[in-house]
């Protein structure tokens, strides 16, 4: 294990660390355009210039290996020197449209400008002349070729990840230009990833670009809901300014590093699933299909199952929470001594990278809190006795209604599920509550808050409390983190997790009774 | 200084490239007695001590080089022979490839049987027409008679050669891009380590040498280690091709002995000065190498004698230029070169070229302004040392020569917007 000093610290790494990585050890950030954990070393931004102490010239840190003793300096004046002079390099045909430019706010060459940069221009010529400016070279994607600082990690992601190699690099010197290999399109399901790795405004998302300035973007931690894989993302809201973007809230994901999950990725189906937040949503509760309080609705419904007794039952679409889960299991097929049972995923095609065939982001969790699968939601009724159920979230319910006295579903959006209800109460989709979801592989991962319910919408946990305290049996959680709390007491595989131990990355079932889980 | 002339004997000839010609004058009895008789150490040891060093540019010792590949290991030995001879001002590998193919093919082989490679691949230049219809046909030709394939000259070696076409990019001729160009892809220089040795052509262990430095090798299992080496200098044995062109009386190629001087090279092999005029400056080995002034061309043409002068004999080019010429218009042609040539990977290269280029063009033009020429200075110095592989270096080192030997018509054309030579500006 090589010991080396950087900056005056010493640190001890695995053999074939590279400089970059040993650097990181110590909090200490090279600065770097080319380099990604994921992908292959290029070298060629030459951003990561440090100095060696013996080298007879600069190191790229990002493909130097530590050695033992070696002495490394990454921010002493030869080093600030050399990078001022990269940042001019790169500037000499990079074009200075910040203004325009719809990466501004988020661009690294913009960040290391201000950090590192040299503080006049010594350029006079003009610039060289590129051919593709906002081009289109997918469904989603536009090239700047001007704004391109060449870096290669784009070309990189379809040749090492997707291995679609939509991408390349023609001519030489400095009219080089990242272009679509003849006939291709950057269609693959992940095209959306070359955009988020892109250091510069060369590529941007056509979903996203010219919607909102980024700095009026709030990051929250997420979860996509996409399929099983529980891709950690970060939800990108447009808090103060809705207005500016036809209402939208919230504008975008991003996917979010975790090495056990998704590493730096996501596919572009789950990406853009972002849109259902605020679109088509049900904001108003109905009862009998005319529009009424959520009070009105919960009480309807709270009569409703006082009337059936213990013929009650609930049937939980794998979009809900771990802890909706729970609040359903806990009311009726405990206090209420009825029925619970989730609803089957929907299905769709899987890959070789991350995306699942099942559809749903929270299977795994209703399997370990509900058990039981209602495959099909009349025949489960009709099985079980029950005469009146609430359903909660989407699924294909034909002929439900006319079997049980009565339906309420808590749903989000206007489906198959609402077709068949008595009452409906408007709930909340994952980027308004707190909560948890347990992805395929049994990792235990949060949501987070990212905006309230939208119009008189709810968070669906409150409407299962409602439930309960209609029917004589109140939960006394004031947080979603309690209900955590109480389904890590009562089932053994979340035992020893709580929202707080989860952290950013999340946790394995079963493991928080035999090791901390991992605060990243 | 009068040498042997090993390589250059039959250059010009109209027979020299046939196969029966070269058999007629001993043509692969070292390759046959090698092949059958000498264990591969010994080869690598024999070529060690003949201090033979690649003739490509970088003069690095050939039998070290051979050495670093791995002995015994599971994936095939390639052998890729660099015939893309583009540095300007350098001619020496095509008149190989034209009139001795077979001395290389012989050169080929024996290395082949040094460090286990029974397949090889002459990267040609795309340009060169002649060299490249010679070479197939020495192929072709060697082949039919077993001097090439399964089982070479009855010894049980195979061997396989094949004449790879370039695409005709400056860079190709670096040797990693070269092996990237092989490969099919464009030429980018890779990073290094792992170095070819061990990581080379489709991830195998690999050996590159250049045309010249393996024609070399049979006359060195032929005459032995120490009459080869004393054909040279102290560091560096046998003969040297030098190609002289610009303002002499006979351009051309000469193969000398390396303790020669560059004085006697322009003076008594290349006829002296054209029409009489003035000497001002040389570019001792191809286009990168820092120019020289008249008072440094009594150093010996060695990898080691240039070190003297802070220049390099690199691929041994010299390009000799009298009084006629503007240093800044000489320039200009130099930095268009490699700004046109940079293959774009590492950023100070791949801007900077092109940047100093426009620079020029501008002072040509007659808009130079004063800080011009320390600009130009300390761009170039910011790319040294900077990039992945060494046309960085190739094209900031003349831009550092020709400002720290030449300022003065550097600061002259900036100040009058006119040529301190010819009194003219020489852009639009």
């Amino acid at each position: 294990m090589p010991k080396l000093t950087i900056d005056g610290r010493e640190v001890e790494v695995e053999q074939g660390t590279t400089l970059i990585e040993a650097a990181r050890r110590l909090d200490i950030h090279i600065p770097h355009y080319c380099y990604h954990r994921g992908l292959s070393i290029a070298g060629n931004c030459r951003m990561c210039l440090v100095e060696v102490e013996g080298a007879p010239k600069m190191m790229i840190a990002c493909h130097t290996q530590a050695a033992d003793g070696m002495v490394v300096h990454t921010d002493n004046d030869k080093c600030r020197e050399f990078r001022a002079s990269i940042l001019e390099f790169i500037l000499v045909n990079h074009p200075l449209d910040c203004p325009v430019c719809d990466q501004a706010g988020e661009c690294k060459l913009q960040d290391y400008y201000m950090e590192h940069g040299a503080a006049g221009s010594r350029l006079d010529e003009d610039k060289v002349k590129k051919r593709a400016k906002a081009k289109q070279i997918g469904p989603n994607i536009m090239l700047d070729t001007e704004r391109c600082i060449l870096c290669s990690r784009c070309v990189r992601f379809t040749d090492e990840i997707t291995h679609t190699h939509e991408l390349g690099i023609t001519e030489r010197a400095d009219h080089s230009e990242i272009t679509l290999a003849d006939g291709a399109w950057l269609d693959n399901r992940y095209a959306g990833c070359v955009v988020d790795i892109c250091p510069v405004g060369a590529l941007t998302d056509r979903d996203f670009r010219f919607k909102c300035r980024v700095w009026y973007l709030t990051a929250v931690d997420s979860i996509c809901t996409g399929c099983g894989r529980g891709c950690n993302i970060a939800i990108h809201v447009n808090r103060d300014r809705p207005h500016k973007a036809g209402g939208a809230r919230v504008m975008r994901y991003k996917p979010r590093e975790n090495p056990e999950v998704n590493q730096w990725w996501m596919c572009d189906e789950g990406r853009y699933t972002y849109k259902q937040i605020d679109h088509d949503r049900l904001t108003e509760a109905t009862v009998e299909g005319r529009t009424a309080t959520v009070e009105e609705a919960l009480d309807a419904t709270g009569a409703a199952l006082r009337k059936a007794g213990d013929a009650v039952g609930v049937l939980v679409a794998t979009t809900a929470t771990n802890e909706e889960l729970y609040l359903a299991r806990a009311l009726f097929a405990g206090a209420l001594g009825g029925h619970a049972a989730y609803l089957a995923p929907p299905q769709g095609e899987a890959d070789d990278l991350l995306i699942l065939a099942d559809k749903a982001p929270n299977t795994r969790g209703a399997q370990e809190i509900l058990g039981e699968q209602a495959a099909d939601p009349v025949a489960w009724v009709k099985e079980k006795g029950v005469k009146a159920v609430v359903v909660v979230g989407e699924a294909e319910l034909t002929g439900l209604k006319a079997e049980v006295d009565h339906v309420a579903v808590i749903a989000t959006h206007p489906g198959k599920a609402t077709e068949q209800a008595h009452v409906v109460l408007p709930g909340s989709v994952h980027a308004e509550a707190e909560g948890s979801f347990t992805n395929l592989a049994g990792r235990v991962q949060r949501i987070r808050v990212a905006v309230p319910p939208i119009g008189g919408a709810v968070e669906t946990w409150r409407l299962l409390m409602e439930l309960g305290d209609r029917l004589g049996h109140p939960f006394d959680f004031a947080f979603e983190d309690d209900i955590f709390a109480a389904l890590a007491d009562q089932l053994a595989p979340f035992a020893g997790l709580s929202h707080e131990s989860l952290g950013r990355r999340g946790a394995p079932l079963g493991s928080g009774t035999t090791q901390p889980a991992e605060v990243a | 200084m009068s040498a042997p002339k090993l390589l250059s004997a039959n250059f010009g000839s109209e027979v020299s490239h046939r196969l029966d010609h070269y058999l007629e004058r001993g043509g692969y009895d070292e390759a046959r007695r090698v092949i059958a008789e000498v264990e591969p150490e010994q080869v690598i040891d024999q070529v060690k001590r003949a201090k033979l060093r690649g003739c490509g540019g970088a003069g690095f010792p050939t039998g070290m080089k051979w050495s670093f590949i791995p002995k015994g290991g599971d994936k095939p030995v390639y052998l890729a022979v660099n015939a893309d001879e583009g540095e300007p001002g350098t001619f020496k590998d095509k008149y190989i490839l034209t009139y001795e193919p077979h001395m290389l093919l012989e050169g080929m082989l024996i290395c082949g049987k040094a460090v286990g490679c029974h397949k090889a691949y002459i990267y040609v230049r795309g340009e060169f027409d002649l060299p490249i219809e010679r070479m197939e046909q020495a192929v072709a030709e060697a082949y039919e008679r077993g001097y090439l394939g399964a089982d070479v000259m009855g010894t049980g070696f195979p061997f396989d050669v094949v004449v790879h076409r370039g695409g005709g990019a400056y860079i190709c001729g670096e040797e990693t891009a070269l092996l990237e160009s092989l490969e099919g892809k464009p030429g980018h220089p890779r990073l290094k380590p792992p170095f070819p040795a061990l990581v080379g052509l489709h991830g195998c262990p690999t050996v590159i040498n250049n045309v010249e430095t393996l024609a070399l090798v049979p006359h060195i299992t032929r005459l032995g280690a120490d009459a080869f080496l004393k054909l040279g200098v102290e560091s560096q044995g046998g003969t040297k091709l030098y190609c002289v062109s610009g303002h002499v009386n006979r351009p051309g190629i000469f193969e000398l002995s390396p303790s020669v001087t560059l004085r006697a090279l322009i003076d008594d092999y290349a006829g002296g000065m054209r029409d009489g005029a003035k000497l001002k400056a040389v570019i001792p080995g191809g286009l990168s190498a820092p120019v020289l002034r008249p008072d440094e061309l009594d150093t010996e043409g060695s990898f080691e004698g240039l070190k003297q002068v802070n220049s390099m004999l690199g691929s041994a080019g010299l390009i000799v230029m009298d009084e006629s010429v503007c240093m800044v218009e000489a320039m200009h042609t130099i930095i268009q070169f490699y700004a046109h040539e940079s293959c774009g990977q590492c950023t100070p290269c791949r801007e900077g070229t092109g940047w100093m280029r426009r620079i020029v063009e501008r002072i040509l033009a007659g808009h130079g302004r004063a800080e011009d020429t320390a600009n130009l200075d300390s761009i170039a110095r910011k790319i040294t040392g900077t990039t992945i592989c060494p046309l960085g270096d190739a094209a900031a080192w003349p831009v550092m020569g020709f400002v720290e030997k030449f300022r003065d018509e550097f600061e002259y054309f900036c100040k009058n917007g006119r040529s301190m030579v010819s009194g003219e500006k020489v852009g639009a």
